[in-house]
């Protein structure tokens, strides 16, 4: 940030020294903090219900029970939960990437009768939350036969207004001088948008991909609303009902809860750059 | 032209017909009666509908007034003490220290972490005799008590799983508002002798006040659309202690099946956004003007 070359006199370098350390000191207790509960998850996952609260608490279990991570599939369809969710966050994940790639092209790079009005009536929308229509969307997919199936999720998530914002932002990035020489070159706009443009917006592809996928991993209300039969259920309302149904199997609940956590730290793992990038340049939310 | 369109259509109708056309459904179902019967059953409403739940509001009493206050009251601690974590942990971590990429992904991690079980983790950990009491216990503080099954309590619980979950998002945007400080001032504020103290109350707040700016409204809005971590931790109890706006609209339109009297209560979620948001839209006007 600055550089802090001004010589300093002995005591007050002490005081510099006891203030970083102050502070690391704090740093290192909001880590704790914010890492806490995912001990205690771990930690809870291997013992038996009766010693997840015993008092004095320990950390440890006594005896590590491996066998929660078995049991766990035999009480619930828990891969099924695992299956419809990684099939919405695949789906939905492609087709907006598709469907906003495609639309922003025609936003940023292409010229008709109308784009302006239209492109603030997409910005207009972002800002109505979802909680406001959410009942008439529901009346509506209902009425064409999208109720109880993981494909009315799909749909409801596919053509987000926020994709073709970001990538507009981004396309308006790419100089139109690179188009213009393709087109003189004979490209078609297909082949200018496939070939030129989304190689060069991978950055923007990136952040809109984890985006969707975490916020579709961890969508609630949505499969609330529109799955009830159990076989139906994503990996979050899925868990919601083991612990209705298992609710003092408190080991087996964080053992279950554990493993819905795996695949997003994945992702996060692999592609934290691109979150942190993208908050960072667009700071906005799916 | 016809290229144009080419591109525009995939996204275009299915942006309409999932979201255009339900958001103007919304207005006219908040003015019928439809309480989930056959189509040629309802009837026009007029103004009853808001009526019927404003009538005889009270912040204490009407499920209304108790909603808009619960959901005020989380807004009202969520967003401050989210951004003093953000703006603290960004400090701290804006410092090319060792290990500040790992920390910065350690307190961004409960962002991404699935929401379920972390809201049961959390309500777990603060049960009667959970880790948290525990720990408390250790420093003198006798809970004794459940915190998402007591009145008192449920809410700071809620409070207190917002700000965790949300302060590493925020940091995140509040490192990218410390790169836009420019270096020199902090040179100039050193030659004539700033301490760290008076260069952050100087120069770094007041060149973050966009960021600020921006992040609080954003906070206030998202804060009002809170409903995963309530429905999960307390499902809007003890009571109605922790019933927040979006219980209340899940409430009347899915349980209830008063699809009139959901929508009217969403009109007025939306009405406060649209008041949040104007704001920001105006400032920030002023703000680019400025600079």
């Amino acid at each position: 940030m600055t550089t802090r070359a001004v010589s300093k006199s002995k005591p007050k370098s002490f005081w510099l020294f006891a203030g970083r350390t102050a502070l690391t000191a704090a740093l290192c207790i909001m880590a704790a903090i914010t890492l806490i509960p995912f001990v205690w998850m771990i930690s809870s996952s291997l013992k038996l219900d009766q010693e997840v609260f015993r008092f004095p608490m320990r950390w440890t279990p006594g005896v590590w029970h491996w066998e929660n991570y078995l049991l766990i599939w035999k009480k619930v369809p828990l891969l099924t939960y695992f299956q419809n969710t990684a099939t919405v966050a695949v789906a939905v994940t492609f087709m907006q990437i598709l469907t906003s790639s495609f639309a922003a092209y025609a936003f940023a790079k292409l010229q008709f009768k109308g784009r302006d009005p239209l492109f603030l009536c997409y910005i207009t929308t972002i800002a109505v939350p979802w909680q406001v229509y959410m009942l008439p969307q529901f009346i509506m997919m209902r009425s064409i036969g999208l109720y109880d199936t993981i494909w009315a999720l799909v749909v409801l998530q596919s053509f987000s207004a926020f994709g073709v914002f970001l990538m507009r932002q981004f396309y308006l990035g790419i100089p139109n001088e690179l188009c213009e020489a393709a087109r003189i070159d004979g490209l078609s706009e297909y082949g200018i948008w496939a070939r030129i443009v989304l190689p060069l917006a991978t950055p923007a592809v990136a952040t809109l991909i984890i985006f969707t996928f975490v916020n579709t991993w961890n969508d609630f209300l949505g499969p609330m609303i529109y799955l009830t039969k159990d076989t139906n259920k994503t990996i979050q309302t899925g868990l919601r009902r083991f612990i209705q149904a298992y609710s003092s199997d408190y080991h087996l609940i964080m053992a279950a809860s554990l493993c819905s956590l795996a695949p997003v730290t994945m992702v996060f793992l692999f592609l934290q750059r691109y979150f942190i990038e993208g908050i960072a340049t667009t700071g906005l939310k799916g | 032209m016809l290229i144009a369109y080419s591109f525009l259509a995939p996204n275009f109708l299915g942006f309409l017909l999932i979201t255009f056309v339900p958001v103007i459904f919304s207005f006219v179902i908040a003015f019928l009666n439809w309480n989930g019967g056959a189509v040629n059953k309802i009837t026009f409403a007029g103004w009853d509908n808001f009526a019927a739940i404003f009538k005889n509001f009270s912040f204490t009493k009407s499920d209304l007034g108790i909603t808009l206050r619960n959901t005020t009251v989380y807004t009202l601690f969520t967003v401050p003490l989210t951004i003093v974590m953000a703006l603290f942990l960004a400090m701290v971590l804006n410092r090319a220290a060792r290990g500040a990429k790992f920390f910065r992904a350690v307190f961004f991690f409960p962002y991404v972490a699935s929401i379920v079980a972390i809201c049961m983790c959390w309500s777990y950990m603060m049960m009667k005799t959970g880790p948290i009491n525990q720990l408390l216990a250790l420093v003198g503080i006798h809970v004794g008590k459940s915190w998402t099954q007591t009145k008192d309590l449920a809410m700071w619980a809620i409070v207190f799983v917002g700000v965790w979950r949300n302060a590493g998002y925020y940091m995140v945007m509040y490192l990218a508002g410390l790169q836009s400080v420019p270096g020199e001032l902090y040179e100039a504020a050193t030659v004539d002798g700033a301490n760290g103290w008076q260069k952050f109350w100087k120069i770094t707040l007041p060149m973050l006040t966009p960021t600020t700016f921006f992040v609080s409204i954003m906070m206030v809005i998202t804060c009002f659309k809170i409903y995963d971590v309530v429905a999960i931790m307390t499902d809007g109890g003890p009571g109605r202690a922790t019933k927040m706006l979006v219980t209340y609209i899940y409430d009347l339109s899915f349980f209830q099946i008063k699809y009139g009297l959901g929508s009217a209560v969403a009109m007025v979620l939306l009405i406060i956004v649209l008041l949040v948001t104007m704001v920001q839209f105006r400032a920030e006007k002023k703000w680019v003007n400025y600079m």
